[in-house]
C-alpha cells in the first residue's frame, strides 16, 4: 500500500529506514553468495 | 600452430557468406534511402520519440557490450591476472569494432552526420553530458585502435612501430578504464533529464551507476559469448596457449560476472527502496521490470555461480548468452519500451522494418570484419616473432 507523506522528513525517514534494513540484508547476502560461489575452489586457484 | 595466411581455397558461396551478403545488400539499399530521402523515409522517429532503435540498440547496447575490452585489459594489465592474457586481443578487437560501429550507426541517426566532429573541434558544449559522451567515445575509439594495432602491425611486419605501441600498453589500459568509467555512466545519466518520460521503476538518480556496473558484467559476458562462437567457428586459428587458457578465462569471468550481477541486483533494490517504488512492482510495468531483473539478471547470475561450482563450461556459456540478452533488454527498456510509457499506444514508437534492417546490417558488418581480421591477423594466437612478449 502506498503511504501518504506530509513532509520530506516523513518520506526520508520512511525510505531510509527500510533502505538501511535492506542494506544489512545485502551485506550478509553478498557474503553468503561469495561463500557459495567460491565454496568449491581449490586453495591454489584464485579466480 | 595456425598459419598467418592459411586461407584454404574454398568456395565463396558458403551459407554464412550468402546470408551475410543478402543482409549487407539490404542494408546498403536502406543506407542509400536514408542518406538521399532523409530520416522520415526510413524511420518511425518523431518529436515524441527522437531516439529509437538506433540509439537503444546500436549505441547503448553496442557500447555496453564492448565493455569487454576495458574489463579484460584491466584484469590482465592492472590487476595482474596474466592467465587472462589470451583473452585480451579478442576482447580488444570486439570492443574496437563495437565502438567503430557505434560511430557508424550514429551517422545514420543524427540529422546532419557531417557535423559529428563539430562538438569536439568547433563548438564544445562543455556543460553537456552528450558532449562528454561524444568526447569519451572519440578518445576511447582512438585508444582502442592503438590497443588493437599491434596485431595488425605484426601481420604487416612493422616491428619497430609495433614494439613502440606495446610499450604503451599500461598507459593505454589506464586511459581505457578512465574513459569507459566516464562515458558508460554518462550514457545512463543522459536519461536523468527525462524523469517525466521514463517509467519510475527504471528512472533513478543511480542510473549512471546502474549503467556502469551493468557494463562490467555485460563486458565479461560478451567475452565469454564471443569466445564460445570463436571456439565453434574459428577453432583452427587458436594456438595451444589460447586453448589451454580458455577454460580458465570462462570460469574466471563467470565468477566475476556472477558476483557483479548480484551487486547490480542489490543496488537496483536500493534504488527501488530510496524512491519508495514498491507499490509499482505490482503493476503490469512492475512485472515487466521484475522479469528483467529476476529473469535476466538474478537467474543468469545464479547459473554462472552453478557453472563455477560444478566447473561446467556449457552452463557458463549459456549464462553468458542469457546475460547479454538481459543487457539488451535493459537498454531497450530504458530507451524505448519504458520511455514515454504514459503516452497512448498510437503515439508510442515501434521501429520501422528499415530501422531493424539497418541494425542487423551493422551487426553483420561487425561479424564479417571480425572474421576477416581473425582469419588473417594474430588474434587467437601469438605471432611466432613475439612469442615471449606478454
Amino acid at each position: 500500500m502506498e503511504n501518504v507523506f506530509h513532509t520530506l522528513h516523513d518520506f526520508m525517514l520512511h525510505t531510509e529506514s527500510i533502505t538501511y534494513v535492506i542494506l544489512a540484508g545485502i551485506l550478509i547476502g553478498l557474503l553468503v553468495f561469495w561463500r557459495f560461489l567460491t565454496g568449491r575452489d581449490s586453495k591454489k586457484r584464485t579466480f | 600452430m595456425p598459419q598467418e595466411t592459411n586461407l584454404p581455397n574454398k568456395s565463396v558461396l558458403t551459407p554464412f557468406n550468402i546470408v551475410a551478403g543478402i543482409i549487407i545488400l539490404a542494408g546498403l539499399i536502406v543506407t542509400v534511402l536514408r542518406f538521399t530521402k532523409g530520416l522520415g523515409t526510413v524511420t518511425n522517429l518523431d518529436d515524441n520519440n527522437p531516439w529509437g532503435l538506433w540509439i537503444g540498440f546500436d549505441l547503448l547496447c553496442g557500447v555496453a557490450l564492448a565493455a569487454g575490452g576495458y574489463v579484460t585489459s584491466a584484469a590482465c594489465y592492472i590487476f595482474g591476472f596474466k592467465r587472462f592474457h589470451s583473452a585480451v586481443r579478442p576482447a580488444i578487437l570486439t570492443a574496437f569494432l563495437g565502438y567503430a560501429l557505434v560511430v557508424l550507426a550514429l551517422h545514420y541517426d543524427v540529422g546532419r552526420p557531417w557535423r559529428l566532429p563539430y562538438p569536439i573541434f568547433v563548438s564544445p558544449g562543455t556543460t553537456s553530458l552528450l558532449y562528454e559522451v561524444g568526447l569519451c567515445v572519440f578518445l576511447y575509439l582512438t585508444v582502442l585502435f592503438i590497443e588493437y594495432s599491434p596485431a595488425a602491425l605484426e601481420w604487416l611486419g612493422m616491428k619497430k612501430l609495433r614494439n613502440l605501441i606495446v610499450r604503451m600498453t599500461l598507459v593505454l589500459t589506464i586511459f581505457g578504464v578512465v574513459l569507459s568509467t566516464l562515458h558508460q555512466s554518462s550514457l545512463g545519466a543522459l536519461f536523468m533529464i527525462a524523469p517525466s518520460k521514463l517509467h519510475p521503476l527504471w528512472y533513478s538518480n543511480y542510473l549512471p551507476v546502474y549503467f556502469f556496473v551493468s557494463s562490467i558484467f555485460a563486458g565479461l559476458s560478451m567475452v565469454i559469448f564471443e569466445g564460445t562462437l570463436a571456439h565453434r567457428f574459428l577453432h583452427d586459428k587458436m594456438d595451444a596457449t589460447h586453448l589451454k587458457e580458455s577454460d580458465g578465462v570462462v570460469f574466471g569471468f563467470s565468477k566475476a560476472a556472477s558476483f557483479v550481477m548480484m551487486g547490480y541486483l542489490s543496488i537496483k533494490l536500493i534504488g527501488i527502496s530510496v524512491d519508495n517504488n514498491w507499490h509499482l512492482l505490482f503493476t503490469g510495468w512492475g512485472l515487466w521490470f521484475l522479469l528483467e531483473l529476476i529473469g535476466f539478471v538474478a537467474l543468469p547470475a545464479f547459473l554462472y555461480s552453478l557453472a563455477v561450482r560444478e566447473r561446467n563450461l556449457r552452463w557458463a556459456r549459456w549464462a553468458a548468452a542469457w546475460s547479454v540478452l538481459g543487457l539488451v533488454l535493459n537498454r531497450l527498456n530504458i530507451s524505448v519500451i519504458a520511455f514515454n510509457w504514459h503516452l497512448p499506444s498510437a503515439q508510442r514508437y515501434f521501429p520501422s522494418w528499415m530501422e531493424i534492417v539497418t541494425s542487423i546490417f551493422i551487426v553483420t558488418l561487425g561479424v564479417v570484419i571480425y572474421r576477416f581480421i581473425t582469419t588473417r591477423m594474430p588474434i587467437f594466437y601469438d605471432h611466432p616473432d613475439y612469442r615471449h612478449d606478454i
